[in-house]
């Protein structure tokens, strides 16, 4: 079996200053591999550098492609990236708004991901989008109201549902539950984890929430100051620190 | 008339026209490609033609015979001040009749009658961009074209179909030309769109204010977009024109009076004479 993405020796500066060092590991399928640490550690560079939209400084990334096998996605053209971006790639924005065009309906935000590979017939783009806003539990009544009428956690799953519609087999989300009230976060936490087993997704969650992490990820990474300090199986990572800052964070923890 | 004096032929200088034919020949080199260029100032504030204009400068020679119509009438100010500025820094003659002219700048319509090989058509465009009201940014659509990245007008089409059940475009209706670039035929009904398909004439595009000359050349597919289940249609009319009788043509409604009159009259003025002409004279 080979790795679905494989990572090796990844940097990235801003000028002088630090984005993310030395980072390497692979990603398999199915996995969901979270990415914790406080905010400025570098997990956002992180995660633009393996989803194509940041040119790493240093390092690769490589995927495995369904035509050619492993490729490195800064080695391939760019009319391919953007083609594996929005086929087999899915990447959630923390703010559903950078993710959605928010001056069309539910429908077409659906649907677009589907035309841009070449969809051109009106119903069957339709009853897709309808089968996918049932998945995310958006009432089909909905299709054709603009986004703007939506509430946040709404958006948010409408965002997923534009990602998964061409069935991606990884998916890059950036603090997916950040900026919703707990009740809405625990919902779309649920759903995010039976997409995920139900779809055999592979996915890299960025999140500050080691709560989040703790329900949906296979294996953790925790980041400080852009580099990788400790990584591990989940519940290893967070019932058992080792690294200083890992059980800095881990207590940092409010427990109702 | 003759031509006026101190200016040279056709107004702009040799330099330019050198500059906008390069642009031209690359225009039709690559169909549909909008290929930037330098556009002048001319005399005649942008929006009124000055992309076509400076086109048709750069391509009209002293044995040309130019139509220029506005709407499809041949006698609205800015195809009369157009056909009279050309008159009288070219010296050309002009005419009416589409199928005598070697040059037709238009605005907003491609004439009724066929046109022929050897005619040239030239548009005046506003905005050549089609993907603006989707992308603002011109660094990404230029990136889009080049990467043949068109499902984001797609994405109109369909917002069209779910809002209104059909497709609502009616004018500037985005065509695929030659299989590659997405391209806007200027503001023309969608009426027109498939007398762009393998057209015999060589059609040139040119917006001013944007600095941007695109051309379809002659016998070029142009497909316009639309869904498998809801194909591309032109407008048709219940009325046949009041003038002529004729129910092939686009028909403009003219308002007659406030109390809810209105008639139907063909917007191509030549087409519409002549088939009156015809009549009278089979009278």
């Amino acid at each position: 079996m080979t790795p679905l993405l494989k990572v090796t020796g990844l940097t990235r500066m801003y000028g002088s200053r630090l984005g993310c060092r030395d980072v390497t590991f692979d990603l398999w399928p199915g996995e969901v591999m979270g990415i914790v640490g406080e905010s400025g550690s570098g997990k956002t560079t992180l995660l633009n550098c393996l989803s194509a939209r940041l040119e790493p400084t240093a390092g690769r990334v490589e995927y495995d492609t369904r035509e050619a096998g492993m490729q490195d996605i800064y080695a391939m053209g760019e009319a391919r990236r953007r083609m594996l971006t929005r086929t087999d790639w899915g990447i959630v924005h923390q703010n559903p708004r950078d993710g959605l065009r928010l001056a069309v309906s539910a429908g077409a935000n659906v649907g677009e991901r589907l035309m841009a590979v070449g969809a051109r017939h009106y119903g069957a783009i339709r009853s897709q989008a309808l089968q996918w806003l049932d998945m995310v539990e958006i009432d089909a009544d909905r299709i054709d109201d603009l986004p703007l009428t939506f509430s946040g956690g709404m958006l948010q799953r409408l965002q997923i549902a534009r990602n998964l519609v061409t069935h991606p087999r990884l998916v890059f989300m950036d603090e997916p539950t950040g900026g919703l009230d707990v009740s809405v976060q625990a919902r779309l936490l649920d759903l995010l984890r039976r997409l995920v087993t139900d779809l055999g997704l592979a996915a890299i969650v960025v999140t500050h929430d080691l709560a989040v992490a703790r329900l949906l990820a296979h294996r953790l990474m925790v980041m400080r100051r852009g580099e990788v300090v400790e990584t591990g199986l989940t519940d290893q990572v967070l019932d058992d620190p080792h690294h200083p800052y890992t059980q800095l964070l881990v207590s940092s923890v409010l427990t109702p | 008339m003759t031509a006026a004096t101190g200016y040279n032929f056709a107004y702009l200088d040799d330099q330019t026209k050198r500059m906008i034919r390069r642009a031209i020949l690359k225009a039709v080199a690559v169909p549909g490609y909008q290929v930037p260029f330098g556009s002048r100032e001319m005399p005649l504030p942008y929006g009124w033609g000055t992309g076509g204009i400076q086109v048709t400068a750069s391509v009209i020679g002293p044995d040309d015979r130019l139509k220029v119509i506005d709407q499809g009438a041949d006698d609205t100010t800015n195809a009369v001040s157009i056909r009279r500025f050309f008159a009288r820094t070219a010296g050309v003659a002009t005419t009416d009749r589409t199928e005598e002219a070697t040059i037709i700048q238009t605005r907003h319509r491609i004439p009724e009658t066929p046109l022929a090989e050897g005619q040239i058509l030239v548009y005046q465009v506003p905005i050549p961009e089609p993907l603006r009201w989707l992308e603002p940014r011109e660094t990404e659509t230029r990136r889009m074209h080049a990467l043949a990245d068109y499902g984001a007008m797609h994405v109109k089409l369909y917002e069209d179909v779910a809002r209104f059940g059909r497709i609502a475009t009616t004018y500037d209706y985005p065509v695929m030309v030659n299989g590659r670039y997405l391209m806007r035929p200027s503001p023309i009904p969608k009426f027109d769109n498939p007398k762009m398909h393998m057209n015999p004439a060589l059609q040139l595009f040119g917006a001013g204010r944007e600095k941007r000359i695109y051309a379809v050349p002659p016998f070029t597919e142009v497909r316009s977009l639309d869904f498998e289940d809801h194909p591309f249609a032109v407008q048709s009319w219940d009325q046949s024109c009041a003038l002529c009788g004729s129910t092939e043509s686009f028909l403009d409604e003219v308002v007659t009076d406030d109390k809810g009159g209105r008639m139907y009259v063909c917007s191509d003025t030549d087409y519409c004479g002549r088939r009156r002409d015809r009549k009278e004279a089979a009278e």
